[in-house]
Formats: C-alpha cells, sequence, structure tokens
C-alpha cells in the first residue's frame, strides 16, 4: 500500500495559519491589558446549565455527558437534572455568598422548562449566554448549513423571550462548531463566542466575531470527571493558576482566569465546600476581578 | 530494521549491570536534556488511511486550538521558565513551523537551542510513505532548518511517532546523529542500520507531558514530584540521561507552569545535572566508548 503523491504536497503551508478565521499574535508582544483598580487578574465564573434529554442524538456527535445505558437510562437523565434543581443552587448561594457574579452558558431548553430557575440567574445579576437548544444541539462540520442556522436562532429566540434581552455571547456543546459556526453567529447578532481555547484573552475573529477563550483544561469536567482528581486538587490548580497569571499580569498587563464548572459536577455535597473555599480565597484578593464573560469582553474591546 | 521479523533487530541487547560507566562533563552524574516540541497541527489535513488525524470533522476546534495555544500563549510561558533556570531546549520540530509562525523558531534560536525533526506537520504520518515520500520529508526537514536556524539537524523524532521500516536506515544514510523514538535504555545506545553511524537518545514517554497529563492524569504538582523523583533516582543510578519532553499547549498552562519551574529548579540546584543538548549528550557519550 502506498499513499497518493498529494499527501507530501502541502498548499497551505505559508506564513500565518492554514485558515482565514484569524490572524496570529503572541499574546505577550500585545499592548497590555488594564483592567482598573489595580487589578490584575479577571476571573470568569462560566457555569455550563444543560438538560440532556432522555432520548440522546449522535447527530452530529453526542455530547460528553450524556445518555450511556440503553434507553431509558434514568441513571443519567437524573444524575444530570440533579444539577439544575440542586446543584446550580448551591453555586447561586456561593456566588451571593461570594459577593461575585457569573456567566450561565445556557440550554434555551431550560429557560422554556424551568423559567423560575432563569429567573433566579437574573436576579442574581448573572450573565446569560446561549449555550444551544439542549444537549442535543451539537453542531460539527457536516451538518447543513440552514440547520446550524435554525439551532442557533432558536437557542437565541427563547433566551431572549425568557430573559427580555438577547444574550450576547454563545458556547457551542463541547466548543465545537462547524465551518460555518463564525459566520452563523455573525450574522445572528452574537458578540462573542467561547469555543476556541488557543489563547487568554478575548481576540478578534476576522468576521469581527470576539473569541473569548473558555479554557478546558481548567474546568471541573476536565481536571474531576476526566482526569478523576478531588475537589481538593482542582480547587489547588486554581490557586496555583491565579498565582501564576497575577504574577505574569505585574509584567505584561492584565490576565484572566477561566473556571468553566458543571452543577452536577462541582455542585456535589462533598465537592461544594471546596469549591466555595476555594471562592472565598480567590474573593480576597486584592488583585481580582470577578466578571461575566460580557463585561471582560467590553472591557477589553474599550481599549483596542 | 528486519521488515517482518519477529526481533525487529533495531540494536544488541545489553543488560544494565556490569556497563562501563559514563561520566558526564565536570563529573555530573545526570545528563538533563529538555525537549520543547514545537509543533504546527493543521486545521483541516488529508486523511491518511490508517490514522485519522483529529478526532471530530474539521475544524476539530478543541484539539486544534488548544495546540495554537502553544504558538500564541504558552510557548514564552515555558520557554522563560527554562531559561530562567539555565535549561537549553532540544527542539522536536514540526518543520511548517519555519514558516507558519517562525516568530516561535526563532525565539527558540535567540536561546541557544538546538533543533531537530519532527516531520514537516504533526498531522502527516509516515506509515506506507513510498521511500520518495520518506526522502522528501528528510531533505525537506534539512533544508527548512538550515535556512530557517542556521543549522543542520542531527536528529529526528518522527511525526506523531509514525515509522516505516526504512526510516532509521534513511536516517543513517543522510548523516544523522541521533532517533528519539526508541525507548529501551536509561542511556544513548548504538543502532543497527545498513549504513552509517546512528545512535538512540533516551526521550520519555513515561515522563513526558502528555503522559502525565492525559495517560496518568496528574495534576500539575504530582507531574513536578515526578520529574524530581526520575532525576533524583537517575542521578543516583550515575552515568544516565533524563529527558523531559514537553508541549507547551500542556505545561505552559497557568495551574501547570508555576508547579513545573519549581521542579526545574530543584534540579538545576541539584548539583548533580548535566543540562545539555541532545546533540551535547551525544557527543559526549561518543567521546567514551
Amino acid at each position: 500500500m502506498t499513499l497518493d503523491a498529494s499527501y507530501t504536497e502541502y498548499p497551505k503551508r505559508r506564513h500565518g495559519y492554514d485558515h482565514e478565521l484569524y490572524t496570529w499574535s503572541a499574546m505577550h508582544e500585545r499592548k497590555p491589558v488594564d483592567w482598573g483598580a489595580g487589578r490584575k487578574v479577571a476571573i470568569w465564573l462560566c457555569v455550563s446549565l444543560e438538560w440532556f434529554p432522555i432520548t440522546p442524538s449522535d447527530t452530529p456527535f453526542r455530547a460528553p455527558g450524556h445518555m450511556q445505558t440503553a434507553y431509558p437510562d434514568y441513571r443519567h437523565y437524573t444524575a444530570r437534572e440533579y444539577g439544575t434543581r440542586i446543584g446550580v443552587y448551591r453555586l447561586l448561594d456561593a456566588f451571593t455568598k461570594a459577593g461575585v457574579t457569573a456567566s450561565f452558558a445556557t440550554n434555551s431548553a431550560n429557560a422554556e422548562r424551568y423559567p423560575e430557575l432563569v429567573a433566579d440567574i437574573i436576579a442574581g445579576g448573572h450573565e446569560i449566554i446561549a449555550h444551544s437548544t439542549d444537549m442535543n444541539g451539537t453542531i460539527a462540520s457536516g451538518m447543513a448549513e440552514g440547520a446550524e442556522a435554525a439551532l442557533i436562532s432558536t437557542s437565541l429566540d427563547a433566551l431572549e423571550k425568557a430573559t427580555g434581552a438577547r444574550p450576547q455571547g454563545w458556547a457551542s456543546i463541547a466548543r465545537s462548531q462547524s465551518w460555518h459556526t463564525p459566520d452563523l453567529l455573525v450574522e445572528a447578532g452574537v458578540k462573542y463566542c467561547c469555543d476556541w481555547v488557543n489563547d487568554e484573552l478575548p481576540y478578534r475573529f476576522n468576521n469581527g466575531l470576539i473569541n473569548l477563550p473558555l479554557n478546558h483544561e481548567l474546568s471541573d469536567r476536565q481536571i474531576i470527571t476526566v482526569q478523576q482528581k478531588s475537589a481538593d486538587s482542582y480547587a489547588e490548580s486554581m490557586r496555583d493558576a491565579y498565582d501564576w497569571l497575577a504574577k505574569e499580569a505585574a509584567q505584561f498587563g492584565g490576565r484572566m482566569l477561566p473556571m468553566h464548572i458543571t452543577p452536577y459536577i462541582i455542585g456535589l455535597p462533598y465537592r461544594i465546600n471546596a469549591f466555595e473555599k476555594l471562592l472565598g480565597d480567590l474573593r480576597a484578593r486584592d488583585d481580582a476581578w470577578f466578571a461575566t464573560g460580557g463585561e471582560i469582553v467590553d472591557a477589553w474591546e474599550k481599549q483596542l | 530494521m528486519l521488515e517482518g521479523a519477529k526481533d525487529p533487530g533495531l540494536y544488541d541487547y545489553a543488560p544494565y549491570r556490569g556497563r562501563k560507566k559514563i561520566v558526564w562533563p565536570e563529573g555530573k552524574t545526570c545528563a538533563v536534556w529538555v525537549a520543547p516540541n514545537l509543533e504546527y497541527y493543521e486545521i483541516d489535513p488529508p486523511v491518511h488511511p490508517k490514522r485519522k488525524p483529529w478526532a471530530k470533522p474539521h475544524p476539530d476546534v478543541v484539539g486544534y486550538s488548544h495546540r495554537d495555544h502553544s504558538n500564541r500563549v504558552s510557548h514564552w510561558r515555558m520557554a522563560e521558565v527554562m531559561s530562567r533556570h539555565g535549561f537549553p531546549g532540544s527542539v522536536s520540530l514540526s518543520v511548517a513551523l519555519c514558516q507558519h509562525h517562525p516568530e516561535v523558531v526563532a525565539d527558540g534560536v535567540a536561546r541557544g537551542w538546538e533543533f531537530f525533526s519532527h516531520g514537516i506537520y504533526n498531522t502527516r504520518y509516515s506509515y506506507d510513505m513510498s521511500e520518495a515520500q520518506e526522502r522528501s520529508i528528510i531533505e525537506d526537514s534539512i533544508r527548512t532548518v538550515q535556512d530557517a536556524t542556521g543549522q543542520r539537524i542531527r536528529g529526528w523524532l518522527a511525526p506523531a511517532l509514525t515509522h516505516t521500516p526504512r526510516t532509521l536506515d534513511l536516517l543513517a544514510e543522510y548523516d544523522f546523529d541521533y532517533t528519539c523514538d526508541l525507548y529501551h535504555d536509561e542511556q544513548v545506545q548504538a543502532v543497527k542500520t545498513a549504513t552509517g553511524d546512528l545512535v538512540s537518545i533516551p526521550y520519555s514517554l513515561e515522563v513526558n507531558d502528555h503522559y502525565g497529563f492525559f495517560v496518568y492524569n496528574m495534576s500539575g504538582r504530582e507531574y513536578a514530584d515526578t520529574l524530581v523523583r526520575q532525576f533524583e533516582r537517575l542521578a543516583s543510578e550515575g552515568g544516565t540521561v533524563m529527558c523531559i519532553p514537553l508541549h507547551a499547549y500542556l505545561i505552559g498552562q497557568p495551574h501547570r507552569i508555576g508547579p513545573f519551574e519549581e521542579a526545574l529548579e530543584h534540579i538545576a540546584k541539584d548539583g548533580r545535572a548535566w543540562l545539555a543538548r541532545a546533540g551535547d549528550i551525544v557527543d559526549a557519550w561518543r567521546a567514551q566508548v
């Protein structure tokens, strides 16, 4: 068996990227960002608020955390519902106690199914980011462009109806986009997405869309569910990250610590205390700024 | 190699016990080299019949952008920490990075790092390449790195660790000195090739940051502790080589880089480590055998 001759040809080997989505720049060479008031690190709490139908879809792919057994998978359906009944209220209380606000990347199905929860989130001063329709609403290349556009507008419309404001931000399920997604998001009026994890500050795509990187490596899903670490180990990693970023900020300007959390993961009784303690510790830092995604994007945009 | 044979015939058996003790410069007992992988992964590469480049349909946003973090953010974070504690890099280079992001390559050159080839892209696999294709990636590597850095590459780490049965023979024919693809030893060892004089230098999968974080699921602190333990044991045995293979998008994440710096500081201050580049280690070994 031999490979086609084209396998060792490289038509996109050139200065810059092998795509036209965004241009290259090194973070440490950019004009320093100033979060104001002596604040060095913007801490962005982003909560995934998900609803998993008990009838999972594999088109285009099955979302992480979705049903695993043969139908009916009561185990995972209900364990995920625990997140929107119990875990999210532990988080809301923890945020209130710490006096901080967060972004909630919300499946629009939650706004339709649990309006009282969404009202509580809004009442707490938190931000709603659109997070597709429900956990069957995954996106990847191969899906019809029209279907993807409809998915995006269905989510945004439902969230706008429930909250009175059209979300400015979009988070794809599993951060998965198709080739069409950035343009469809701009056409739908979205200001920023949270899917590309290649940076630690906001940056702009060539089509005007802003990417606010929601680092998956710093998520409770990655550290606790995938890497199987304890809540204490997760909290230690977040403290180490904060310490490093604060040190770097002194030299290079404002930095950002995204903390992507999941109610059914971090909101369990044996984990939440470690998270509350972490939140309290970070809140006590003079140079920390707890901000929503929208606030960080706005502060960054003003300094361009 | 002996294609199709049960034993590929890469080297002779040589038990650890009873070997002549290698002594590193200034009487150091462990040669420590750091191997940052400076890579470029294509967003939409051709699909190889034996290996899919990405798990998801292209673009695999997390897969691609995670690796892109190296070239926008974490390369400099990792490199600064290395320089601060006196560790030069021996770079496993996707040579197309010389075209895509020459700024990253230039940073390594300015720090006095050595470069060797890790293929053209880490999304092009060598399996089933014709001899002409394989020669083309070797010649491309030599030429591209020479133009970008002024260095004639001496070593090879196969792209995405993909080989053909003729790879090592070709490397020897093109006067390469070392391969990083064999994991059978704690010291530099001769490799059997049709012609030439190729050796293997210990790279490492076991203490590779990728294994640390995604095979063994370590936290940043656990990985740092692993490096210290690895070093302590190898330094006490003496005559050994320790490699720390890195990927900036992994080790350079904000929650890992602080503990990693502490591990480097520990190794640098210990007094038994010879902080060297891969080629220096091969030369020092050759001078003693």
